[in-house]
């Protein structure tokens, strides 16, 4: 049986989708059989991301609906055969679908594949509802900024609430030249405020940014620090003790360079 | 007063986001307002004043973080107590 696991945040824009589609990978990489769901009907995006935005037939919706069969909505990914997305609907919206429907598709989808992720709507409302419904682990992504954590509060009350108890957190953008000035929170400062456990610290990485451009999550770059980052999580998930990575480390020579490139200036 | 400290180096942004998100988050884990601790406040002023004398200026009544959760912090020092 397989695990359903929810990413989200509260706040947007802080890599939920970015997160879902490097764990999706990852973990397929690893061998295990996935499916993305892409939860964030009416402006879906993890198509896009993952590089399958032409090869999408039907949605979330279609499937509830019972427009198509589950298996014909499942878009198989181009470079890993285990890997599976399930598009959300671009023209509907989050009332399409309900939480009991959402929680019944995951239940058939765990009896033949090992992880489940969900990429969850910014917000509290019906869309995310919708897709903690069927989640038993939670991962709440943050970056190190006031909006972020105070928003990522508010979910992990809500995921307790809704009794999901599985919840970790992943923190993402961290930029620790900032950090060693004092100029951004530490992760013990946000660990802190929010306690909970800690799942994955992500530095932050312009790799994100060019992988994403290209539709080829990061997670498969070997010279990637955030990909080494999600590698690390990928591996943690499947219950593998990973040390966390140097965040310095990721900085450091290039922290070096632009000092004496200031210098020099 | 601490002059230097008032015109000196700032405090870094670091630091005042964390106490910043401590205050907030007392409050929307609580779902208080700060006008809600004001009528609590006036309260228990009220009730205090029926047995002691005090000095509203000196009162110091606030939220804060404790080691067990948040917690309503007091500090009021007493003039005297009524005579019954």
């Amino acid at each position: 049986m397989g695990e359903v696991i929810v990413i989200t945040s509260g706040k947007g824009g802080v890599g939920k989708t970015t997160t879902s589609a490097n764990l999706g990978c990852g973990l397929a990489i690893a061998g295990k059989s996935v499916v993305l769901i892409d939860a964030d009907i009416g402006l879906r995006n993890l198509d896009v991301v993952m590089g399958l935005e032409n090869r999408i037939v039907y949605d979330l919706v279609d499937v509830v609906e019972g427009k198509c069969r589950l298996k014909q909505a499942l878009i198989k990914d181009k470079r890993y055969p285990s890997l599976f997305l399930l598009a959300a609907a671009q023209t509907k919206d989050k009332t399409a679908v309900s939480p009991e429907q959402m929680a019944k598709l995951c239940e058939t989808l765990r009896q033949e594949h090992d992880y489940i992720i969900i990429d969850c709507p910014a917000g509290i409302e019906q869309g995310f509802k919708n897709a903690i419904a069927g989640a038993d682990k939670a991962i709440v992504v943050a970056t190190p900024e006031v909006s972020s954590v105070r928003d990522a509060d508010r979910i992990v009350g809500l995921l307790e609430a809704a009794e999901i108890k599985n919840i970790r957190l992943i923190l993402n953008r961290l930029r620790p030249d900032m950090i060693k000035r004092g100029e951004m929170m530490t992760i013990d400062d946000v660990v802190d405020i929010l306690a909970i456990e800690v799942l994955g610290l992500v530095p932050d990485d312009e790799s994100i940014v060019t992988a994403t451009n290209r539709g080829e999550p990061a997670v498969a770059d070997n010279n990637s620090r955030a990909g080494q980052a999600f590698r690390n999580i990928t591996q943690r998930i499947m219950g593998n003790d990973v040390p966390f990575m140097d965040l310095e480390e990721a900085g450091g020579l290039m922290t070096w360079l632009k000092k004496v490139f200031r210098i020099g200036s | 007063m601490d002059f230097f400290g008032l015109f000196g180096k700032k405090q870094k942004s670091g630091s005042v986001a964390k106490s910043r998100l401590q205050l907030v988050l007392i409050q929307d884990r609580l779902d208080t307002t700060p006008e809600m601790l004001e009528m609590l406040k006036s309260d228990i002023l009220k009730v205090l004043t029926n047995y002691m004398e005090l000095d509203e200026d000196d009162l110091d009544i606030d939220m804060d973080s404790g080691a067990d959760g948040p917690a309503l912090v007091a500090n009021i020092p007493i003039k005297s107590w009524k005579k019954r």
